[in-house]
């Protein structure tokens, strides 16, 4: 039922009674100019605002790029202890750049996740998994700590204890065939079931709903 | 709308009545003691500023109030001193995370002439200024002073609360040593654990999936020139309203109808 309270007001400026009006015009030249002179307005700051504003926010659209890097010889890593190796994760940026990777040769006996080309050797990151300082592994007692507040990872790297939400990240791993060398790709997470899924933040939990609330990212590296 | 009268010029500044006799060492020519009066004449005829400036600067408080509301005004002092310091570090900083960053924080502390003092004004003034922030902010709070009209005025400050917060998160990175480092992974991904938007926020303030290149520059533009021009911004609006608005009186100050300093009701406009 259309609104009867309200008068009805022609569409047509001549009828409104507007000086000056024309024949069949229903937008005052005045109105008109106004908004002409404030769209153009609108169009020069979108202009600039919008590429500044794609251009801060690029990243999270870029794939990040990565290579394989050679760690070492297959037999420099034994099944029962973690090898230490420094790998850039970063390029071009100094220290900050490299991160470190605890890596053994996979032990069918305690590694129970299908085996494919990518995980003949187990290679750890060091980023707990709780807010993401760097983890130590104790070797007398076959465990990961971190410093910061107190997570413990067992010898696989699955959760034994404190705040951390989700077993330790993994790298990818092969073997070189041409040269023989054990080399590391891009690093992947995983969930209480070592299932792999694209690299997340820390503190972000897998499992569950928590794959999708923390959903995956643009720019983390992709499968090998 | 009808003008209202501009507040009255303090005592010390109202022109003084002639003393008979006066005239006598009238001169044709200005004395050098008027250039200062002459040059803030001819800037006052073309901006017109001088009854702006009286409305900010003499303004009336209520009665009863005390040094708990000087805490606003030194918070302002210490942004001003924040700003200050930080754009003659900035003359010495290199935001540069390969080599450049913690070496350039080095020389400012080691080498540059009076680069410790002034580093360390930027460091202890950033706390100060977060004390200071959240004690205003306490005392806006217990003395009801954000009830109307100046419920505005609560929420820029609210906004200032956290893009100080803000300041002190990006600002910690710069220095670019171990701690810097860790505690901002830290905190980016306490930012990161947000569901859904969390991830994507964290991967602005990296610029990446990592920690890379353009991390550190980043952070130092947003500490250096986003926030800073927007709570410059915030800040003078705060500063409008607290003018325009007036200052609130202290919680137990009853209303005296008999005081003759209070106007009757209808005389308020």
């Amino acid at each position: 039922m259309p609104d009867r309270r309200r008068e009805t007001k022609s569409k047509y400026t001549a009828d409104r009674n507007i000086p000056g009006a024309f024949e069949g015009e229903t937008v005052t030249r005045r109105r008109f100019m106004n908004l002409a002179a404030n769209g153009a307005g609108a169009v020069a700051v979108a202009a600039f605002t919008l590429p500044a504003l794609g251009f801060a926010i690029a990243p999270i659209f870029k794939r990040q790029e990565w290579e394989w890097q050679a760690v070492g010889r297959p037999v420099d890593f034994p099944a029962n202890t973690y090898m230490t190796k420094v790998i850039n994760i970063t390029p071009g940026i100094g220290e900050a750049g490299n991160t470190i990777a605890y890596i053994r040769a996979r032990d069918p006996k305690i590694d129970t996740e299908p085996e494919d080309q990518y995980n003949h050797f187990v290679a750890l990151s060091s980023r707990c998994m709780h807010l993401g300082c760097p983890v130590r592994y104790v070797s007398a007692a076959e465990r990961f700590i971190c410093p910061c507040h107190g997570g413990v990872y067992d010898f696989r790297g699955m959760v034994a204890g404190g705040p951390p939400v989700r077993p330790l990240d993994r790298f990818y791993t092969r073997l070189n065939q041409e040269t023989g060398l054990v080399e590391i790709g891009p690093r992947y997470s995983v969930n209480n079931e070592l299932v792999r899924f694209s690299p997340r933040f820390p503190g972000e939990p897998v499992d569950g709903i928590g794959q999708y609330l923390y959903p995956a990212q643009f720019d983390t590296a992709g499968k090998p | 709308m009808p003008k209202l009268p501009a507040p009255p010029l303090p005592k010390a500044l109202q022109p003084k009545p002639k003393r008979p006799g006066d005239d006598n060492g009238k001169t044709d020519y200005p004395l050098p003691v008027e250039a200062g009066v002459s040059v803030v004449d001819w800037l006052d005829e073309r901006t017109a500023l001088s009854p702006g400036l009286r409305w900010l600067m003499w303004r009336k408080v209520p009665r009863g109030i005390n040094w708990a509301y000087t805490l606003g005004s030194a918070t302002l002092f210490a942004f001003l001193s924040q700003a200050v310091t930080g754009v003659f570090l900035a003359m010495y900083y290199r935001p540069d995370a390969a080599s450049g960053a913690y070496e350039s924080i080095r020389n400012i502390n080691d080498n540059v002439f009076l680069g410790q003092f002034v580093h360390g004004m930027h460091k202890w003034g950033a706390s100060v200024m977060i004390i200071l922030i959240f004690l205003h902010m306490g005392r806006v709070f217990l003395y009801g002073a954000y009830k109307y009209p100046r419920e505005l005025t609560w929420v820029i400050g609210v906004v200032l609360v956290i893009l100080t917060l803000a300041m002190g998160f990006t600002g910690y990175l710069l220095p670019f040593d171990q701690r810097a480092y860790w505690a901002s992974v830290v905190g980016i991904n306490i930012n990161a654990g947000g569901p859904f938007i969390g991830p994507f926020l964290s991967n602005f303030l990296l610029g990446g999936a990592d920690f890379g290149a353009t991390t550190l520059s980043r952070f130092y533009a947003i500490h250096m020139l986003l926030i800073p021009g927007l709570m410059a911004a915030l800040i003078g609006f705060h500063l409008y309203l607290v003018t325009k608005l007036g200052i609130s009186a202290p919680p137990w100050l009853k209303p005296e109808p008999d005081d003759p300093d209070i106007p009757p009701a209808e005389a308020e406009v």
